[in-house]
């Protein structure tokens, strides 16, 4: 492997969302966690852009960090007084769990083998053009409006569900 | 002249291709270091030298500079904001503040600075350690983060991308993790307070915020900071704050949202001295309090150069084709006076309640906000093209809403009882 600039950042950020994915998953420390998590996060914007989907890399950084990471670290501060935990898995449960795990890595594989544009991505130094626009198009006036749209009425049921279930407390 | 070409004029034989340098081109590229080692550097460099420079390298080397230079010249800003917020503040209490250290105080800062650097840092022991240590950097690289995007100049920008503004947002709701960061690693009830405080109210805010930057993108049709800008540049009345009714009430939205994105009064909930010490940054000391300062004052100082480029106008002058208030000097002296404006408001006003924040928040700037989208999409629909008639009716119709405006809260303001005192 030769040292090129796109290697080097691709390696890097690679090595960055595994890595403290790992931790995510290993450390004791829910809020350790939860910090690991976000520079997962970070780790996968950075692929993004390397991709040249920066407007994708944007999204993932203000909804995943800004948003949910947020709204996971006010659950925790919030719920649990005991930050170290002991989780005792079951036989059972870890038999399920392996189960899944390689049922997705399968389906994950499959879909990398059997993606043909993947195979041909070479670098060539070309900048692709801006998705911004492009992604526009598609979500507000091409064949994905009708998903984004059905999208946004769950996201605004469970806004008002939200709104619902945390007034009860009020009215009692 | 502020442009980066300026400085390279007077360079011994140094050619500026117009290749290179013109505006677009620059600017359109992502990653004009590897572009300005390759065309620039590379040709000046002996022929020896030239054939093995590592170009890979040199454009991490000429990214790592670009960081460094903002490094290096933005806390400089901390150290003349905080000496003119002190001053601000003691003119408004008929004051003199700061007077000793040097000519009318002008050192004291520095003093001060002096002064962080050789206390101890010091670290709670029941804390977390690692969090507490890491979470001053945090705040203070997204602070920074935020800079590589705005244009301070036609040529005076690091990275041109397409999505500037939107790049903006996304680092600077980063800045939440780090202030949650700080305040749990601290094992403080105020610190844990006050990072609870300010992740709602930036996180709150932040819709607002985003929503008033949306009517602007509807208008230019492009996150591209450069764009923004450049659409802005026929004099004071192609600004965007007056291109329509709607931008004119969405960069006050703007500019009170962003007062309370970087925790300041009336906004200052977060670090309330008199509820909870010093909100998320109680336990701090020494050189990693100075961070959370430095990145508070860069802070302020970046909202207010982003809404001097989305909302005034950026580099472009007051009127067209003149330099009049235009340029870095424009630039600056533009979000310097917004900067002004915070610090007057900062020491005119109380501090508000958690409800009033918040219902000033969900129950007005949000609506308002919608609203604003809504008829900035029909002002496009109306006037698909900027011209002198629908600039006259936008400034006609400010014009009237202002007066209506005053008028009304003047009533309103008359009609209220005098508090009596208890």
């Amino acid at each position: 492997m030769d040292f090129t600039l796109t290697n080097f950042i691709f390696y890097g950020f690679a090595l960055m969302t595994v890595g403290s994915a790992l931790l995510v998953v290993t450390v004791r420390n829910i809020v350790h966690a939860a910090f690991s998590l976000m520079v997962t996060l970070f780790g996968v914007a950075g692929l993004y852009v390397f991709l040249q989907a920066d407007f994708l890399a944007a999204t993932q950084v203000i909804v995943y960090v800004g948003g949910i990471l947020v709204l996971i670290l006010f659950g925790v501060m919030m719920t649990s007084g005991r930050l170290e935990m002991r989780i005792h898995i079951e036989r059972g449960q870890l038999l399920l769990g392996g189960v899944v795990a390689l049922a997705l890595l399968t389906l994950l594989l499959t879909v990398i083998a059997n993606t043909p544009a993947w195979k041909n991505l070479t670098d060539d130094g070309t900048e692709l053009p801006p998705t911004t626009e492009k992604i526009g198009e598609l979500i507000l006036n091409g064949p994905f409006l009708l998903p984004f749209e059905v999208v946004s009425v769950l996201l605004l049921v469970a806004l008002i569900g939200a709104a619902l279930i945390s007034r009860k407390e009020v009215r009692d | 002249m502020s442009d980066f070409r300026a400085m390279f004029v007077g360079f011994p034989d140094f050619n500026v291709s117009e290749n290179f340098f013109p505006n677009i081109d620059l600017q359109d590229k992502l990653n004009w270091a590897e572009e300005f080692i390759q065309n620039v550097l590379i040709p000046r460099l002996p022929e020896a030298v030239a054939a093995h420079f590592p170009v890979e390298l040199g454009t991490i080397l000429v990214m790592f500079a670009c960081a460094g230079i903002f490094v290096a010249v933005v806390p400089l800003l901390p150290l003349v904001l905080v000496l003119a917020e002190r001053k601000v503040a003691a003119r408004f209490q008929n004051r003199t503040g700061p007077m000793r250290v040097g000519p009318w105080g002008t050192l004291q800062t520095l003093a001060d600075g002096i002064k962080l650097i050789f206390k101890e840092d010091f670290i709670p022991p029941q804390g977390d350690k690692l969090l507490f240590l890491l979470a001053p950097y945090i705040i203070f690289a997204c602070s920074f983060a935020v800079f590589a995007a705005i244009p301070f100049g036609q040529s005076i920008l690091v990275s041109p991308f397409n999505i500037g503004i939107f790049y903006i947002m996304a680092i600077s709701s980063v800045i939440v993790m780090g202030v949650i960061m700080a305040g749990w690693s601290s094992n403080s009830k105020w610190s844990l307070l006050g990072s609870l405080r300010s992740a709602a109210q930036i996180v709150s805010y932040e819709i607002p915020l985003g929503l008033s930057i949306l009517t602007v993108v509807m208008l230019v049709e492009s996150l591209s900071m450069v764009a923004i800008v450049e659409s802005q540049s026929n004099g004071v009345f192609s600004w965007l704050i007056f291109r329509t009714p709607f931008t004119f009430i969405a960069f006050f939205i703007f500019f009170i949202s962003s007062i309370a994105e970087v925790n300041r009064t009336p906004f200052d909930l977060p670090e309330a001295e008199s509820e909870i010490v010093a909100g998320f940054h109680t336990e701090y000391s020494g050189m990693r309090f100075a961070l959370f300062f430095i990145a508070e004052y860069a802070n302020m100082f970046a909202v207010s150069a982003i809404a001097v480029t989305l909302f005034l106008g950026g580099w472009e002058g007051v009127l067209p084709g003149y330099d009049i208030l235009g340029g870095l000097p424009g630039f600056v002296i533009k979000t310097l006076a917004l900067v002004f404006l915070m610090m007057w408001l900062r020491w005119t006003l109380p501090r508000l309640r958690v409800d009033q924040l918040m219902n000033l928040c969900w129950k007005y700037f949000i609506p308002i906000a919608f609203f604003n989208i809504l008829g900035t999409g029909i002002w496009g629909l109306i006037f698909p093209e900027d011209t002198l008639v629908s600039i006259i009716i936008s400034c006609a119709i400010i014009y009237i809403g202002l007066i209506i405006a005053y008028t009304i809260a003047g009533r309103t303001l008359a009609q209220k009882p005098e508090p009596q005192p208890s």
